[in-house]
């Protein structure tokens, strides 16, 4: 018997998981952001501004901002995929969609860490 | 055995099951965020960069446009959410019987459009 393996780049299951990864790390953020808006609402720019500057909070944000970005990513790849049937085409659209999400990022980094 | 199926792709004629509407919102509310994350960026950008550009912030989410447009996005990010958690469960092997599957479906559409009608009374 020969064992081989018949599928192509192997990137789906990996995708998929990232997407699922992803997806809880964020709706964990969702839930910390809900607790603290109830327990301690920041009601001005002072209070509002001292929730990001706790590192914790920073690494907590950037997490979730990161993974919005992988997850935009697969998602968005996924739409491309299923629509734009032309090659170039869809080729130029997942380049612009993937320049644009590490633009984010940069920009994210920027937001947190001036604060 | 092949069986006469009604074969047609359009758009405003196929009619969805909840499952798949639940599904298709998915997409749409996911495709709707990604679009306008500039927007939310320079958002929350303002919000934190000075004292100066908190105001602008506040003057910015006071705009009933963008404040449509932020319940909108709202409601993208609930039905997102919701919606996500059922696939996670699905995933899972939890509720894929046809009955519990459309009735998590209806569940998703209605908790995602009332939490945005109450959230979005309150910020407005």
């Amino acid at each position: 018997m020969v064992r081989r393996i018949i599928v192509g780049a192997h990137y789906g299951l990996r995708d998929w998981l990232v997407q699922r990864v992803s997806a809880v790390v964020m709706a964990l953020y969702t839930l910390l952001f809900v607790v603290i808006l109830i327990a301690a609402p920041p009601r001005h720019y002072g209070a509002w501004k001292a929730l990001f500057a706790a590192q914790p909070m920073k690494l907590a944000t950037f997490l979730f901002l990161v993974s919005l970005f992988l997850h935009a990513w697969i998602g968005l790849r996924d739409i491309l995929m299923d629509y734009i049937q032309p090659t170039g085409l869809r080729l130029g659209l997942q380049v612009l969609v993937i320049l644009a999400l590490v633009a984010y990022a940069g920009w994210s980094l920027q937001i947190l860490w001036s604060v | 055995m092949t069986r006469q199926r009604p074969k047609y792709l359009d758009l405003l004629k196929i009619r969805l099951p909840l499952p798949g509407l639940v599904s298709i919102l998915h997409r749409i509310s996911g495709f709707g965020l990604f679009l306008f994350l500039p927007l939310l960026l320079w958002l929350f950008h303002s919000s934190l960069a000075s004292p100066d550009s908190y105001v602008h912030y506040r003057n910015a989410i006071a705009n009933p446009l963008v404040k449509l447009v932020l319940i909108g996005l709202l409601w993208a990010f609930l039905h997102h959410l919701c919606a996500g958690l059922r696939f996670l469960a699905l995933d899972m092997h939890y509720g894929t019987d046809l009955p519990t599957a459309r009735n998590s479906s209806r569940a998703v559409l209605i908790v995602s459009i009332l939490l945005t009608i109450v959230l979005g009374v309150l910020v407005w």
